[in-house]
């Protein structure tokens, strides 16, 4: 017999530390082409963090995102970057290229300052490119700056980069009196609604349709934040129904050894019907309001399908993963205590 | 005994050394440097190392090498023409189907052969079909969403979105 339940989650996500400091760096280089080449420490995974501080470095130096390049493998010798966890990146590390692009913006007015003749104070950057207030027509390119500052032409040669680091405020102590702390940089919401059908006679339980909204402060790229939001549901999906390291705790020797042992969701166990949705409430503390939120999609499903689970059959599994094996289980101990 | 293989990738007759014990996937990963298969779980269960045998999707982790002899077999490589990307392969990167891209080359040879076979497939003949791939990052949504545009002729070479 199938029996139908729904049930739900609500989420706070804590995105980038605080009390240990939480510091990201980040550099950006003029090339002589008038092209600017990003440096950060920041490992992109496939979750799209080189994307998004490359759309916050042409966003602030006012170019075209062609126009900056960014690479996964300069992760050896870039600024450091804590790193690529904690749902941190997007809270913090953009902080680190906008101060990163105000000193190269800052440089570069220095350095076309005696091109231009003109004092670094008289002279505004905008659009890519340097130019004296209130006389437009005495202006140079990203290009001429940069071709400039490599090969000469009537000034010395330099190498021009913009540095910037940055950090959330530092450990404040807990108040004793509330034991109060800001432990984190932000927090995002999430909630997800599941709706699930159990077969009670092979224990077998079908995720039959899923929804997930995340307020995430800003969505700096929406298809990025869409996958983060379905992309959580897989381990989310996995945790709750297939996924054991240790089916027969605790002896390890039984330990799954293959894809076909450690069930990964597929396809097939994606629900018929996935949903997501993007809230946005600008976060003081972040670039353009931006905080971080993606891990926070892995922790939605689990409670959110347990309590389907319960909705259906009127038990609440307190062990993961509910396996066919599980459910039968606690279905006989159900039937038993009468 | 090593033996000489002769087959046809990617449109080219190719001829390679190999042992009678080697996989498709040795031979085209460390003999022919051809990497688009991924070697995953190296069992047969992730489905990365997918490629088209006579256009059937085999697993090349569990294909002996010498079984392709004088047959076609198409890799990820073989997907674009003159260097314009397959329809799948620009609705794939248009609809954001993939985040560490692991899967991809699998996901992308399974999702041509099921449209060679059923070029308009529902929603459940993708889920179906597609199964015997695996994406740990979750990307099955816009997969799915990526082979329905496809088959709704969004990409067709003919006036089709570019």
């Amino acid at each position: 017999m199938k029996k139908k339940g729904v049930g739900m989650a609500c989420v706070l996500h804590p995105t980038g530390n605080k009390g240990a400091g939480d510091p990201s760096n980040a550099a950006i280089q003029l090339k002589p082409d008038g092209t600017l080449v990003l440096l950060v420490g920041a490992v992109d995974l496939g979750q799209g963090s080189t994307t998004i501080l490359r759309q916050f470095a042409a966003d602030l130096m006012e170019v075209p995102i062609e126009h900056v390049f960014a690479s996964n493998f300069a992760d050896d010798f870039a600024p450091l970057s804590l790193g690529s966890f904690a749902s941190r990146v997007t809270l913090i590390d953009p902080h680190a290229v906008e101060n990163a692009a105000e000193d190269l913006k800052k440089k570069i007015r220095e350095y076309a300052s005696d091109l231009l003749e003109a004092h670094p104070d008289d002279l505004e950057y905008k659009e890519g490119k340097v130019f004296v207030k209130g006389a437009p027509d005495r202006s140079m390119t990203l290009a001429e700056v940069g071709g400039a500052s490599m090969f000469g032409g009537g000034a010395d040669p330099a190498l021009l980069v913009g540095t910037g680091a940055w950090q959330p405020a530092r450990f404040h102590p807990h108040d004793p009196e509330t034991g109060a702390m800001p432990a984190v940089g932000a927090i995002s919401f999430g909630a997800c609604v599941a709706e699930v059908e159990v077969d009670t006679e092979t224990g077998m339980v079908d995720v039959t349709k899923l929804t997930q909204v995340w307020e995430v402060g800003k969505a700096v790229n929406p298809l990025l934040v869409r996958q983060q939001i379905n992309g959580g549901l897989h381990p989310g999906l996995g945790t709750t129904l297939t996924e054991n390291s240790y089916p027969y705790y605790p002896n390890p020797d039984w330990a799954p050894e293959n894809f076909s042992d450690y069930a990964l969701p597929t396809f097939l166990d994606y629900p018929e019907e996935t949903l997501w949705g993007i809230e946005e409430v600008p976060h003081p503390a972040g670039v353009k309001g931006a905080k971080g939120f993606s891990e926070g999609s892995t922790n939605g499903p689990p409670p959110a399908i347990m309590a389907a689970i319960h909705d259906a059959i009127g038990i609440w599994i307190d062990e993961y993963p509910a396996t066919p094996e599980v459910i039968l289980r606690a279905l006989e101990a159900k039937e038993a205590s009468g | 005994m090593k033996q000489i293989l002769s087959f046809i990738l990617n449109g080219s007759p190719v001829d390679v050394i190999v042992t009678p014990t080697e996989t498709l996937l040795d031979v085209l990963r460390e003999k022919l440097g051809v990497t688009g298969p991924k070697r995953g779980c190296d069992d047969g269960d992730c489905g990365t190392c997918t490629v088209l045998l006579d256009g059937e999707p085999v697993r090349s982790c569990l294909t002996i090498a010498l079984t392709v002899a004088g047959r076609e077999v198409l890799t990820v490589e073989g997907l674009s023409t003159d260097g314009d990307l397959h329809p799948l392969q620009k609705a794939f990167h248009e609809h954001g189907a993939f985040q560490c891209g692991f899967c991809t080359p699998g996901m992308l040879m399974s999702a041509k052969a099921l449209l060679d076979h059923n070029p308009t497939p529902s929603r459940t003949e993708i889920r179906e079909y597609m199964s015997g791939n695996l994406c740990r990052c979750g990307s099955y949504e816009e997969i799915i969403e990526a082979i329905q545009v496809v088959a709704a002729g969004e990409y067709a070479p003919s006036g089709g979105k570019e």
